[in-house]
């Protein structure tokens, strides 16, 4: 296939691939932790922590992995042990962390095509060594729910029962916010700052949509992932649209699609009554 | 060697921030025993409950579960089942009654490792012990108040405890259900001689179970047989109000 003959892309693909397996994993806990605004905050924070990178000629994925994460453990701990809200939390970091990264690379002289490429995510500019980064970040996480999956699913529905189980529910939220956090920074490779929190909402809540079982739900999630990463990066090569907004449209789409069955329904019921109040004055008549 | 009660509190204190919630509790509840704690809005009942699980540590004074302190039982944590308070869960979680029930299980010992058939077993167990085998694939969010309470004891059983924890398991529910629950846990509590405490706003309802009562009003007013407790004079000084509205038509 002609698509494939490029280094490029065939180095998108295999990005797309793994980013779109870990979001849609961790959509799936992000959408029953309600952790949604999580996700928007450490992703625009972290443009402080990349726009070092980008400063200092460290590549800007290490420098945004080491701030997300101590932001989100910063944030969790405080929620759960100072006096303010997580929202609240968030908002702040949210604001402060953004404002800080503009101002970094404002420092830099002349036109910054960093910040594009930050804020809007540039999947073909992914190296070799960014790949390399992507695979040891989603082996870790990987490795971590599935090995505490049950535990987190319990911490996720009543984490009084948890803590009265005897089980670490504070170092295994921590663990998860530390997951969400190291997500959100390669979500950002692919479809940039701004768009990276739907890849973290949109496949779990399609998942929900087609399934009441968590198990389902976690499937049809990893499904509607990596079918809409797929996609996305297809037709943005064949239409010439950026990346990150074609995968982000492509899932969108598959999270609406969902409701066409509903539709279909209402349309029908709407028919019915309409012919059934016809046929009634017919009668009448 | 006599073994160590069940539950057993010594000079017990708990402060929270500038508040005193608990003064000087001492309580022995011995095996087999169905005991109902019963005190007004803010009196320290939910607060005894979360010492008694290692949710909250005291201020001073001891706490033993079967001779341990909560917070260094180890394996014999497993000995406790707990029922929360009126659950606050989200109406959309994808979990079905067995599912909940399964979730029991995973504790401290059961960190890390597999999901077992073993446990699946268990949890069919007790749900068809609570009489909800039949609904075990249905979503919990779509059960009745009563049912999702029933699931709830249903978990709380999964670990085959000898001590069950019950915090306000009637709240929000109709007489009927109220009844039904009740004397369901009352049936498993004989048939299998469980430890059972519960805590309780409903007088009328707990009396008929219970087979001691303990009323706290940050500290312990009185003790004892459900009778002597509601007839007592004190009763009415632990509640701050008239003796006949609290039980003058409990009919026991």
């Amino acid at each position: 296939m002609e698509i494939f003959q490029y280094g490029f892309m065939q180095r998108a693909f295999i990005a797309v691939i793994m980013v779109s397996l870990l979001c849609s994993t961790l959509s799936f806990f992000v959408v029953l932790n309600r952790l949604a605004f999580m996700g928007a905050g450490i992703s625009h924070a972290i443009l402080g922590g990349m726009a070092i990178g980008v400063l200092t000629g460290i590549n800007p994925l290490y420098t945004g992995s080491i701030l997300a994460v101590l932001l989100a453990l910063l944030i969790g701990y405080m929620s759960r042990y100072g006096n303010i809200h997580e929202d609240t939390l968030i908002g702040i970091f949210f604001a402060a962390g953004m404002a800080f990264g503009i101002a970094l690379i404002s420092l830099k002289d002349g036109y910054y095509p960093e910040l594009f490429s930050l804020l809007f995510g540039n999947v073909l500019a992914v190296s070799g060594q960014d790949l390399w980064f992507l695979a040891g970040v989603m082996l870790l996480i990987l490795l971590f729910i599935s090995f505490f999956f049950k535990e987190l699913l319990t911490i996720s529905f009543d984490e009084e029962l948890a803590r009265a189980n005897g089980l670490p529910s504070t170092a295994l939220y921590l663990g998860l916010l530390a997951s969400l956090a190291l997500t959100v920074v390669v979500s950002v490779v692919v479809v940039g700052v701004v768009l990276s929190s739907a890849l973290l909402v949109i496949p779990a809540a399609s998942g929900f949509r087609f399934s009441r079982n968590y198990r389902l739900m976690l499937f049809f999630s990893v499904i509607t992932g990596l079918s809409s990463g797929l996609a996305g990066l297809t037709a943005s090569y064949y239409y010439d649209i950026p990346s990150g907004a074609s995968i982000v449209l492509c899932a969108a789409a598959i999270f609406f699609s969902s409701f066409l069955p509903l539709l279909f329904r209402k349309i029908c019921f709407i028919f019915r009554k309409i012919s059934f109040s016809l046929s009634n004055k017919k009668t009448l008549t | 060697m006599l073994s160590s009660p069940v539950v057993e509190t010594i000079n017990m204190n708990v402060i929270l921030g500038k508040h005193r919630v608990l003064e000087d509790i001492n309580l022995v509840i011995e095996s087999g025993e169905m005991v109902g704690i019963i005190g007004p809005n803010g009196a320290g009942k939910t607060t005894l409950m979360r010492v008694l699980l290692g949710l909250l540590k005291p201020t001073s004074g001891q706490v033993k579960l079967f001779g341990a302190s909560p917070d260094r039982m180890g394996k014999k944590r497993d000995r406790v089942g707990y029922m929360p308070q009126s659950p606050v869960f989200s109406r959309h979680f994808p979990l079905s009654c067995l599912d909940v029930v399964t979730m029991g299980s995973f504790t401290a010992t059961s960190l890390g490792r597999l999901f077992t058939g073993q446990m699946r077993e268990k949890a069919l167990r007790c749900l068809e012990m609570v009489g909800l085998l039949p609904l075990k694939n249905k979503p919990f969010a779509e059960l009745s108040g009563g049912q999702q309470q029933r699931v709830l004891l249903a978990r709380a059983l999964v670990k085959d405890p000898l001590l069950l924890l019950l915090d306000e398991p009637n709240a929000g529910l109709d007489l009927p259900t109220q009844n039904h629950f009740f004397a369901l846990l009352k049936e498993l509590q004989s048939r299998y001689g469980l430890t059972v405490v519960i805590v309780s706003h409903d007088l009328v309802m707990i009396s008929r179970y219970a087979g001691r009562l303990i009323c706290i009003n940050r500290t312990m007013h009185l003790h004892g047989e459900p009778l002597d407790v509601l007839q007592s004079s004190d009763l009415g000084k632990a509640y701050r109000c008239e003796l006949d509205f609290l039980c003058g038509k409990v009919g026991v």
